[in-house]
C-alpha cells in the first residue's frame, strides 16, 4: 500500500477552530518528495488556514504532522524554515531599503564578531543568485526590483535556507505571462532537485500545466487528492462544490420594476468593461473569486476608488460620483465588506454611527435635531433588530452580527435608491444572517435596487433574482433565478464560470 | 470573532458604568484634588482665589479647546505657544508703534493666527504629512516671523490693552472669564450639537468609515487646525493684555499645558474620543496644579515634576476606571 518513505510531508486529522467557526476539520495532506501539488478549493475552503498551520502561524487544535519521517511542529515561520519548510506569501512585504543580499540573509547575517561581514555576505548571495541567473547584483536594493523579481528573491532565500518544501500562495496573481513562464521554469528546476512544492492557485490552466497532483478542499474539509494525469476540469469543479445549502433562504419574489441603476463600460483598477443594470425590487447577486474585481467595481461606483472610464445612470439620468458624499446624496449607498475599517467608528455610540451619513437631512437650523435623531436611530435600530441595551452603547461592545446590522441600519436610514451590500453576512452568526437576508427582501419589496456581493455560492443562488459572475476583472456570464430554481444552473455551472469557463 | 455577551445584565451594567465614568470620571479626580488642597490650605477655596485661578487658566483654556480638536482627529498642534508670541508682536507693532486702534490690532493678529492654523491643516490634510512634524516645523516659522517683526525687542502696551485682562464685566467678572465661558459654550454647541462636531469625532475615530459615510476628511482636518489657530489667537490677545507686552520669546512650552488639559480631560490620542466638558475640567485641573503648589507651599522648583506626575497619574486613573484599554 502506501509507502511511508515516499512522502516528504504528511499531516492527518488536523482540526482548527476560530471562535465558533470550524476552519479545518479532520484535514489531511500527503506530499511526495520532488512533486508539485496543487491545493484547490473555493474561497474559505481552508487552504490558507492549513498552510498557516504548517508554517506555525496557526497552532492546530488537533492532528499530527510528519516531515521527512519525523514528527513535525512549528511555533512560527522561523521554526518552520529551520526544519526545511518555507512559504512564499501572496502579498510580499520586502524592506525596500535592504539589498538583495541583506534580505536573503536577514536574521542569519555573516559576521566577524559583532561586526557584519558585508563582503562575505555579498559574495555568498551573488553565488546563489548566479545559480538562478538572476539579472541584478546582490547589492541592489529590493525597492528597485519588480514584484516578480522580489518573489524570485523570496524563492532564492527559501532555497538558500535549504528548504525541502516550499509553499507558494497564489504566486502568479501579480505576474504577467512571461514572468509566469520564468517562475514555472524555476519550479521545474527545484522539482528536479527534489524540492516539494505546494502550489495554491485559482488558475486551473496553471494547475494543469505545472502540477503533478492536486488536493481538493471544501468548507474546511479534505475532499480528496488526484493525480493530474487523467483528471478533468469538470471533475475538479464537482469535487470543490457540494457545499450543502444548510439554511433555507427567505427570498420572496417581489415585483420587479423599472431599471433604477445602469452602468456601462466601467473600467478601473482590477476590473474592466463592466456593464449591467439593476431594477427596482431586484436583488442582483455578484459573485466571483476574491480579487476577481467584484468589490473593486462596487467601491469605484460608490466613489471610494477612482473610476478610469465608464458611464452610470440613475433613474435614467446620467450621474457622476467622485466621492462617497456624491454617491450618498444621489441615493447610492454601500455596506462595505470591511466592517471594521469602512463600516463603523467602533468607539462611538450606535446612535452616532447610524446617523453619521444622515445628519445633513436632520438639521434644525445649524444644529442637529437631536430628538429626531434619537427617535429615528432607535426606530432603525429596532427595524434591523440590533441587540443592544441602549443605542448609546459603543459599537465596539456589539457582536459581529449586530455591528453589521448597525451598518445596514445607517444606510437604510439614508433611504437609498440603490443599496450595495458587499459580503453582508461575513463573520455573522447564523441567526443574524437569516435576519439580514429577510431584511434584504423587505428592502427590495419597497422598490430599492439591491446589489449583493457574496463569495458564498448558496447565498448568491438563494437570494438573487439574477447573478453576474466575475472572472479576472471581467463579467463572465449571467444566471437567472429561473435557471437556478429549475436546476439548470447548479453550483458547478457557476463555479466553472468563476474559474473562467463558459 | 470574539464572543461577546449580549443581553447579560452584567455586560450591560459594565457598558453603562463605562459610559458614566467616561463622562464624569475626571470630575471625580478634580473634586478629590480640590478637597485635598483645601484641607491643606482653606484659603484655596476662597472666592478670590478661585476667581484668580479661573482668570489665569483662560489663556491655556483657549488653546486647550483647539488642541482637543487636533488630538481628536489623531493629530496635534504644537504651534500654539509660538502663536502667542506672534499675535503679541503684531498687536504691539500695530497698536503701540503705529498707533492704530486696539480692535484693528486684535483683528489682524487673530486673523494671522487663524491663517497659520489653516496652513497647518492644509499641509497635514492635503499632503498627508504627520501633524507632529508639520506643527513642530511651523512653530519655528511662526516664532521666527515674530522675531523678524519685533526685531527681538519687547513692545509694551498701554492701559487700554491691559484692561482686557484686568478689567471686569459689570465690575464683577474679569473679561478673561467671560471669554472662557463664551468660547466654552460655543465649542460645546459646535462639538456636541452640530454635524461638524460629529464629523470631527468620526474622522478621528475611523477616517475611512467617515469618508465612506460621506464626510470630507480634508475639510474636517483643515477646519480643526484653523479653529485651533483662531483660538490660539484669542489666547494671545488675553496673554498680551496680561503681560502688557508683546515679545517673540513669549509662550514657550505653552503647548504642553494645552495638551495636558486635553488629555486629562479624556481626549484620546488614539483619536475619536473627547468631550468639551471633559477638556474644561482638564483645564481646571492643570490650573489647580499650578495654584495648588503655591497654596501648599511647595518649592517652585518642584512644580514641573509634580505637573508631569499628576498628568500621568490622572490619565492612568482615567484608563483604569474607564477600562479604556484598546487592542
Amino acid at each position: 500500500m502506501k509507502n511511508k518513505d515516499e512522502y516528504i510531508f504528511e499531516c492527518e486529522g488536523i482540526y482548527k477552530a476560530f471562535g465558533g467557526t470550524q476552519a479545518l476539520a479532520d484535514v489531511q495532506l500527503h506530499v511526495k518528495k520532488g512533486e508539485v501539488i496543487a491545493l484547490l478549493g473555493e474561497n474559505g475552503a481552508g487552504k490558507s488556514t492549513l498552510m498557516k498551520a504548517v508554517i506555525g502561524l496557526h497552532q492546530p487544535d488537533a492532528g499530527t504532522m510528519t516531515f521527512e519521517g519525523k514528527p513535525y511542529s512549528a511555533k512560527g515561520p522561523v521554526d518552520a524554515m529551520k526544519a526545511g519548510i518555507s512559504m512564499i506569501h501572496q502579498e510580499l512585504n520586502p524592506e525596500p531599503y535592504l539589498t538583495i543580499a541583506e534580505s536573503i540573509f536577514l536574521n542569519r547575517e555573516d559576521t566577524r564578531g559583532i561586526i557584519l561581514n558585508k563582503k562575505k555576505q555579498n559574495e555568498r548571495a551573488q553565488k546563489i543568485l548566479d545559480q538562478f541567473d538572476f539579472p541584478y547584483p546582490a547589492t541592489t536594493v529590493m525597492g528597485k526590483l519588480s514584484l516578480a523579481q522580489m518573489q524570485m528573491v523570496e524563492i532564492i532565500k527559501a532555497v538558500s535556507c535549504d528548504a525541502r518544501m516550499i509553499i507558494m500562495d497564489e504566486p502568479t496573481s501579480s505576474l504577467d505571462s512571461e514572468e509566469t513562464e520564468h517562475l514555472f521554469a524555476t519550479i521545474r528546476d527545484l522539482k528536479s532537485k527534489g524540492v516539494a512544492i505546494i502550489y495554491i492557485s485559482h488558475r486551473m490552466d496553471e494547475i494543469f500545466e505545472i502540477c503533478d497532483s492536486v488536493a481538493v478542499f471544501r468548507d474546511g474539509t479534505y475532499v480528496g487528492a488526484r493525480s493530474m494525469d487523467g483528471v478533468t476540469r469538470d471533475e475538479l469543479i464537482s469535487m470543490m462544490v457540494g457545499r450543502q445549502v444548510k439554511n433555507v433562504f427567505p427570498k420572496t419574489d417581489c415585483e420587479i420594476g423599472d431599471v433604477v441603476f445602469k452602468v456601462e463600460g466601467l473600467t478601473g483598477k482590477g476590473f474592466s468593461d463592466i456593464s449591467f443594470e439593476v431594477r427596482a425590487g431586484e436583488i442582483l447577486g455578484l459573485t466571483g473569486l476574491v480579487g476577481s474585481g467584484r468589490s473593486e467595481t462596487m467601491r469605484a461606483i460608490f466613489g471610494l476608488d477612482k473610476l478610469d472610464s465608464g458611464k452610470m445612470w440613475l433613474e435614467g439620468k446620467e450621474i457622476t460620483i467622485k466621492n462617497p458624499k456624491d454617491a450618498i446624496r444621489q441615493g447610492v449607498c454601500m455596506v462595505n465588506e470591511d466592517r471594521k475599517n469602512y463600516g463603523l467608528c467602533l468607539f462611538r455610540s450606535i446612535r452616532e454611527n447610524i446617523s453619521l451619513p444622515n445628519l445633513p437631512a436632520r438639521q434644525k437650523g445649524l444644529l442637529i435635531n437631536q430628538s429626531r435623531e434619537k427617535k429615528e436611530c432607535e426606530e432603525y435600530s429596532k427595524l434591523l433588530t440590533v441587540k443592544a441595551g441602549s443605542i448609546e452603547h459603543n459599537a465596539y461592545s456589539l457582536s459581529g452580527g449586530n455591528q453589521q446590522k448597525v451598518v445596514i441600519a445607517k444606510w437604510i436610514m439614508a433611504n437609498p435608491k440603490v443599496l450595495i451590500l458587499d459580503e453582508p453576512t461575513r463573520g455573522v452568526d447564523v441567526g443574524a444572517k437569516s435576519e439580514i437576508h429577510t431584511l434584504m427582501c423587505q428592502f427590495a419589496a419597497k422598490g430599492m435596487a439591491v446589489i449583493m456581493i457574496s463569495s458564498e455560492l448558496p447565498e448568491v443562488m438563494g437570494m438573487s433574482d439574477r447573478i453576474l459572475v466575475y472572472h479576472e476583472g471581467k463579467l463572465n456570464g449571467e444566471v437567472s433565478r429561473e435557471e437556478v430554481l429549475s436546476g439548470a444552473a447548479t453550483q458547478e455551472v457557476i463555479l466553472a464560470k468563476e474559474f473562467g469557463g463558459k | 470573532m470574539a464572543q461577546k455577551k449580549e443581553g447579560k445584565i452584567l455586560g450591560l451594567e459594565r457598558e453603562t458604568w463605562r459610559n458614566f465614568m467616561g463622562k464624569y470620571g475626571v470630575s471625580v479626580v478634580m473634586v478629590i484634588m480640590i478637597i485635598g488642597i483645601a484641607i491643606y490650605n482653606p484659603s484655596f477655596i476662597s472666592g478670590r482665589n478661585i476667581m484668580n485661578v479661573v482668570t489665569q487658566i483662560s489663556i491655556n483654556g483657549m488653546m486647550a479647546f483647539g488642541m482637543c480638536l487636533c488630538i481628536t482627529i489623531g493629530g496635534i498642534d504644537l504651534t500654539v505657544g509660538a502663536q502667542l508670541a506672534l499675535v503679541g508682536v503684531i498687536m504691539g507693532q500695530l497698536i503701540t508703534n503705529m498707533g492704530l486702534p486696539v480692535i484693528v490690532g486684535i483683528l489682524v493678529g487673530v486673523s494671522v493666527a487663524t491663517l497659520f492654523g489653516f496652513i497647518n491643516g492644509f499641509f497635514i490634510a492635503k499632503f498627508r504629512m504627520f501633524p507632529f512634524v508639520v506643527t513642530l516645523s511651523m512653530q519655528l516659522v511662526i516664532r521666527g516671523v515674530a522675531q523678524v517683526i519685533s526685531g527681538g525687542k519687547a513692545i509694551t502696551f498701554g492701559e487700554e490693552v491691559k484692561n482686557m485682562y484686568y478689567g471686569k464685566l459689570f465690575g464683577a467678572i474679569p473679561y478673561p472669564i467671560v471669554a472662557l465661558v463664551v468660547v466654552f459654550i460655543l465649542m460645546y454647541i459646535m462639538f456636541h450639537w452640530t454635524k461638524l462636531g460629529r464629523y470631527i469625532l468620526a474622522v478621528g475615530g475611523n477616517a475611512n468609515a467617515a469618508v465612506a459615510s460621506g464626510v470630507s476628511e480634508l475639510k474636517i482636518r483643515i477646519i480643526c487646525h484653523t479653529i485651533s489657530g483662531f483660538l490660539a489667537g484669542i489666547a494671545a490677545v488675553i496673554m498680551a493684555a496680561k503681560t502688557g507686552s508683546g515679545q517673540s520669546n513669549l509662550g514657550v512650552g505653552y503647548e504642553t499645558d494645552a495638551v495636558a488639559a486635553s488629555v486629562i480631560g479624556g481626549t484620546s490620542f488614539a483619536g475619536g474620543i473627547a468631550t468639551m466638558p471633559g477638556v474644561l475640567i482638564g483645564i481646571f485641573i492643570v490650573g489647580f496644579i499650578y495654584n495648588g503648589i503655591n497654596m501648599i507651599g511647595i518649592n517652585a522648583n518642584w512644580q514641573s515634576i509634580i505637573r508631569g506626575l499628576v498628568i500621568i497619574g490622572t490619565v492612568m486613573l482615567d484608563m483604569a476606571i474607564n477600562g479604556k484599554s484598546r487592542k
